[in-house]
């Protein structure tokens, strides 16, 4: 199967907006591909004929009314941001100037 | 020295008491609040011990009984039988108004806006939460060693660890310092951890517990459910939280069998459960480089079991070896997109570095820990363009074919499958902490059951090298009730067994009054 480069190492973290330090990335190079080696047993069976499980009790068509609730209020939901204006959530600008 | 004789009774017990009037939850409460602060030092299974919440709840709990008390039996018998007894939440059960870090340090002063459902039918039920416990951030993790918050310590040996990720729920009710917690498992985060520290650990089905208001690890395959020290309490805890949440639409719309709450307290009535039973041994499941020590206890307990008259079959599961190398492309796949929530924008640990995507990088690149880093990075990876076939969608063909072993088990008449917990007893702090795969290695015989869906408990079975052994039973979709059946005519059979009743032998150590913790 698959082995990972130190740059494909960087570029999956970065994928994954994760920062790391270089001692980070060479850790993660070995372990990562010491766990992909044990994904090879896979590759013995035969599944094309297998459908995929991707949940097993097998519920269809949860649905519910489409009504107004009672929910969080505004100060409850905005309680734990790290950053505030008011009833607004500050981020950087993402469009460049301001 | 606290009252130790009110922190070993079982919550039947408790409760039988709470009821005539003769003991109060305020009692329960503080004796067993006492000993736990007296004890985390040592043990650091707590990260909350909520004393003034715990004690409003407590009163609140006394009121009930004795309003009910005033009315007479029919009153009582509609209380809940966990109105006043005291239990510990793993720090990832939402709680209004506190603390919810999943051992993380990303979420550390997030504060929960809401109750978790099973805290609201907690709260309904009258129990009375005494705080949360510590777990590997974001549960992932088989030691408890991965919190952000420190390991936790195995009451058996302090120099081991509980199992994990549910190490602090698994060590407050071996400790005794509540009779009843909750866990999670996703691969074995409940079974494991209950074998390391000699209780009965529950994982439900998948469907049976809501998961509204608890942190997302693999939402495929997360449950919830309960830590006792025996079989007829996990039962009351079950019976408590289980049950259609229309908030978690994957909770499954079946009743819960109130039978839960009548287990029987007869060992003759117990052990005569066995009779005509059938149990299926599946030899995968004594694996190359498990303890001799933990083949031996389960070989015992499984020949008791029939002497007692349950019929012993050999099966076969073959997709059991595949179990792990499927585990660990679907958990992390799934770990991977529900983490993508911590961005420090809405909530939790946040770091300013420039413009949004250096935000990015460095809030997660400081609030998650090294395990979760590694998850995130496989997840990303069987995910990223290209690999999704090979990695991902394999992986979930393989969970059919693991799926339909245990299909064609029960489908054969077994009425449950009988196996270890944990290929070995607790080891060392540290033992595994820079080997990721033998950490993984390590619930190899837990994590079929969870991509099975499954429902799967762990139950004392003696000790080996003076460290508990845990023996696994599972059943089909729905069977909890079977299961605890089974766990109880167990603890029937080997009731007069040496090693019933024993003390964690790390706790006489803390006791003593020459022990670290005075």
């Amino acid at each position: 199967m698959a082995t990972l480069s130190r740059a494909d190492v960087a570029h999956v973290a970065h994928l994954a907006r994760l920062g790391l330090a270089e001692d980070e990335l060479a850790r993660l190079e070995v372990q990562l591909n010491h766990i992909l080696d044990q994904y090879e047993v896979l590759a013995r069976l035969d599944t094309d004929a297998i459908p995929p499980t991707a949940q097993t009790i097998e519920l269809e068509n949860i649905l519910r009314e489409d009504v107004a609730r009672p929910s969080l209020s505004q100060a409850e939901a905005l309680a734990n941001a790290p950053e505030r204006d008011g009833s607004y959530i500050v981020v950087p600008a993402i469009l460049g100037g301001d | 020295m606290t009252n130790t004789g009110l922190t070993r009774l079982t919550a039947a017990a408790m409760s039988d008491r709470l009821r005539a009037g003769d003991l109060s939850s305020r009692e329960l409460v503080e004796a067993h609040l006492a000993l736990a602060e007296r004890e985390n030092p040592a043990l650091n299974a707590w990260l909350v011990l909520d004393g003034a919440g715990a004690g409003a709840a407590a009163d609140d709990a006394d009121a009930r009984l004795a309003v009910a008390r005033a009315e007479g039996a029919a009153a009582l018998a509609a209380l809940h039988p966990l109105c006043g007894v005291p239990v510990g939440l793993k720090d990832l059960v939402s709680v209004r108004g506190g603390q919810c870090t999943a051992g993380s340090r990303i979420l550390a002063g997030y504060v929960s806006p809401y109750d978790a459902h099973i805290t609201e039918r907690l709260r309904d039920a009258g129990a009375v939460i005494l705080g949360k416990l510590n777990m590997d951030e974001f549960a992932m993790g088989s030691s408890t060693e991965h919190s952000a918050y420190g390991p936790t310590a195995n009451p058996w040996d302090l120099g081991r660890v509980p199992g994990g990720s549910s190490g602090g729920s698994a060590v407050s009710v071996a400790a005794g310092h509540v009779p009843l917690s909750i866990g999670t498992d996703t691969g074995g985060s409940i079974r494991q951890p209950a074998a390391l520290t000699g209780i009965v650990g529950l994982k439900p089905t998948y469907g049976r517990v809501s998961r509204y208001g608890i942190v997302a690890f693999a939402s495929s395959l997360d449950q919830v459910g309960p830590f006792a020290r025996d079989a007829r309490d996990a039962a009351l805890l079950l019976h408590a939280i289980a049950g259609r949440d229309e908030r978690d639409s994957t909770s499954a719309p079946l009743p819960v069998p109130d039978d839960l709450l009548h287990l029987p307290a007869s060992d003759d009535e117990a052990a005569g459960h066995l009779r005509g039973l059938r149990l299926g041994l599946p030899r995968e499941y004594f694996v190359a480089g498990m303890e001799p020590g933990v083949e031996a206890r389960v070989r015992e307990a499984v020949a008791t079991l029939a002497a007692a008259g349950a019929e012993i079959v050999d099966v076969s599961l073959p997709h059991t070896d595949y179990g792990l190398a499927t585990y660990y492309i679907v958990a992390p796949a799934e770990a991977s997109a529900n983490l993508a929530r911590y961005d420090g924008i809405r909530f939790g640990h946040a770091v300013r570095d420039g413009d949004v995507l250096a935000n990015y990088l460095a809030t997660r690149g400081s609030g998650f820990g090294p395990e979760v880093k590694r998850r995130i990075m496989l997840g990303t990876y069987a995910l990223s363009a290209g690999y999704y076939d090979a990695f991902y969608l394999k992986a979930q063909k393989v969970r059919t074919l693991i799926k339909a072993d245990f299909d064609a088990a029960f489908g054969a008449g077994i009425d449950a499958l009988v196996a270890p917990t944990s290929p070995s007893v607790a080891w060392p702090l540290g033992a595994k902490l820079e080997d990721p795969v033998a950490m993984y290695l390590s619930d190899a015989c837990t994590l079929p059951v969870n991509m099975a869906g499954l429902p799967g408990m762990s139950i004392p079975a003696g000790l080996s090298d003076g460290l508990p052994v845990g023996l696994q039973l599972i059943g089909p979709a729905w069977s909890e009730l079977a299961l605890l059946r089974l766990a109880r005519a167990y603890e029937a059979i080997t009731a007069d067994a040496a090693w019933r009743g024993l003390e964690p032998a790390g706790l006489a150590f803390l006791r003593e009054p020459s022990g670290i913790v005075q």
